[in-house]
């Protein structure tokens, strides 16, 4: 066994142990921790891409035990992309943050508490995307739930408190209905284990119904339409770097369990009819979410909004998945590709329009008029990042979407190309209505600002690279099929 | 068999109750008591699990799951208790439906 054997386990105990070492260190100290951290982190998750792309997806079994006495960790395709993900957004976030969170706080102890609790959290998703066991993901839930509403919190204001409260109401219905899913599952099959649950399971009432609770307490805690009441609030009233790591990575972790119980474990048509119902939920919430996003005053509420509506694309490869191999690798490229870019995109948006905040001072879109002049980079990097959330070439957006129509129409079923085309057609709108703003002729005053020129050239660079993220869709789509997701089609990775 | 059947219909019900109270009272405290009573609920459905085929060997795996479950229940509660508490002092408001700009709280 070698360094690279160990992979899985390392990108579990290596922010796990910078989380225990910030909560002892100095302030001072905890920023410098946080940056290795994510560094070893981003290095780690580049060695794992690179080994399943070269030598195929592998499990790991956590301690020499094995399923089903050990839990087992499984690394694939999907899970390598999604670990890069979280990397490069995390890193974007901890240097981010650095910036945002003054040196100095001793008297906001919350503030303090921000990069063990961010730590820990990445922690936690580092394990949901690896886990190989349906038990396991709802403890890593309820880890990242746990840190998330605490980072939700940590201004420690009304406002704040309400939204995390709400937060943790939604995380704690979904995790005891996902727990209740879990215990009916196990009574009809005796399994916990991804692979072992999909060799043995048979058409029976009760595993159906343990695996449509899971479905639909992940379903809540991804925030899709219309269960997406908490996340505005949550993902508005947290601190800036806290809000893109929610946005970017915390909806796509309980989306990935979903992408897992739907594709990977069950067979096609294990619950009639869920594709398709995930499907019309997805619609609904990219037509509701930029209805709303439209209707926005404030800046963090408007990005908010516009992920409730992305998420609903990532929902469009469940009713094309009993439609062949072809046509399921095309949609599972194109949501993975999706989430990719909208990682990317969302962080940019967030951290730009949190920047904007704080330089304006305040948060209504409506007096934040010609920042174009006064704060060009911030102002290119909404643009930028609305490529991406419009779907326009060369952005990872395009090419996701281009995907999703192809495989719509290949399964012949072109109303979700329908529903595709209008949701970019949405999303110009609303993303519009705020560049109008921020273009306009008459410039407003904005503070001076001693800050540290990474506020604002971080989310650029973030909005650039999911600009030409198109360019990444061969390789994405290549590891999209070496994945236990492509067996559901009878595809051999 | 029956003994199962016991467990989990009584699990069952108490599922409900908590599911009743997390979703319908506006007390945060009661709130944070109904999601309690939903993991009680699922655990009590699960140790029923462990002895599901009468007079053979009990199942451990149930039970390694409950324990894990009491665990999180617990740092959840803690959670969810001192934001409730967090709340009140700050706004001197029980529950989440009024909205704390609104009106004559401290």
């Amino acid at each position: 066994m070698t360094l690279v054997d160990h992979l899985p386990a390392l990108l579990i105990i290596a922010p796990l142990a910078g989380a225990a070492i910030t909560f002892v260190t100095e302030r001072s100290v905890d920023r410098i921790v946080a940056v290795l951290t994510s560094i070893i982190i981003t290095l780690f998750s580049g060695m794992l891409l690179y080994r399943v792309a070269s030598g195929g997806a592998f499990r790991y079994e956590i301690g020499g035990w094995g399923a089903p006495i050990g839990i087992d960790l499984v690394a694939d395709g999907p899970a390598a992309l999604f670990l890069l993900l979280t990397a490069v957004v995390g890193t974007a976030v901890t240097i981010y943050a650095t910036a945002y969170f003054p040196k100095d706080c001793g008297t906001s102890y919350g503030h303090g508490l921000f990069w063990t609790l961010w730590l820990f959290m990445w922690t936690s998703l580092n394990a949901l995307f690896l886990t190989g066991d349906v038990f396991n993901v709802y403890v890593c839930l309820e880890l990242i739930g746990i840190s998330a509403v605490a980072l939700v919190t940590l201004k420690g204001d009304a406002d704040a408190l309400r939204a995390g409260a709400r937060y943790l109401f939604a995380s704690m219905l979904a995790a005891m209905t996902y727990l209740l899913g879990v215990a009916l599952l196990y009574s009809s099959t005796g399994q916990l284990d991804m692979e072992m649950l999909r060799a043995t399971l048979t058409p029976d009432s009760g595993a159906a119904t343990g695996l449509a609770l899971m479905v639909a307490a992940l379903v809540l805690k991804t925030a899709l339409v219309p269960a997406h009441f908490w996340l505005p609030t949550a993902h508005a009233s947290a601190p800036t770097p806290v809000s893109a790591a929610l946005s970017a990575l915390v909806v796509k972790a309980s989306y990935f369990a979903i992408l897992r119980l739907m594709l990977s474990v069950m067979p096609p048509g294990f619950i009639p009819g869920a594709g398709t119902l995930l499907g019309i939920l997805g619609s609904m919430a990219i037509i509701w979410g930029s209805l709303q996003a439209m209707r926005q005053t404030r800046i963090k509420q408007w990005v908010a909004y516009s992920t409730v509506a992305q998420i609903g694309y990532l929902f469009i490869v469940f009713p094309l998945a009993d439609s062949g191999a072809d046509v399921l690798a095309a949609a599972l490229g194109g949501v993975l590709l999706h989430a990719l870019s909208h990682g990317l995109a969302k962080t940019a948006l967030f951290l730009g329009a949190g920047s904007l905040m704080d330089r304006f001072g305040h948060n209504e879109i409506a007096r934040m008029t010609g920042a174009a002049r006064t704060l060009p980079v911030l102002t290119a990097t909404v643009a930028l990042a609305g490529v991406t959330m419009m779907g326009l070439p060369p952005s990872g957006g395009f090419g996701s979407k281009w995907q999703l129509v192809s495989a719509s129409i290949g399964a012949g079923q072109w109303w979700w190309a329908l529903v595709l085309g209008l949701g970019g057609l949405l999303a110009a709108a609303y993303m519009f209505r705020v560049l109008a703003v921020l273009l306009s002729d008459t410039p407003t005053e904005v503070r001076p600002t001693h800050a540290p020129v990474r506020l604002e050239w971080l989310p650029l660079a973030l909005a650039v690279a999911a600009l030409f993220f198109v360019f990444a869709a061969p390789f994405v789509d290549s590891l999209a099929g070496i994945s236990t997701i492509m067996l559901h089609a009878g595809v051999t990775p | 068999m029956s003994t199962y059947l016991i467990y989990s219909l009584g699990g069952a019900v108490i599922f409900a109750i908590g599911l009743y109270a997390l979703l319908a009272r506006r007390h945060l405290v009661h709130k944070v008591i109904g999601a309690n009573l939903m993991g009680s609920g699922t655990f009590l459905v699960l140790i029923g699990l462990g002895n599901r085929a009468p007079g053979g060997t009990p199942d451990p795996v149930p039970q390694a799951m409950v324990l894990t479950g009491i665990v999180v229940t617990v740092a959840l509660t803690a959670l969810g208790l001192a934001i409730t508490k967090r709340y009140f002092s700050a706004t001197g408001l029980d529950d989440l439906d009024t909205d704390p700009r609104e009106g004559d709280h401290p």
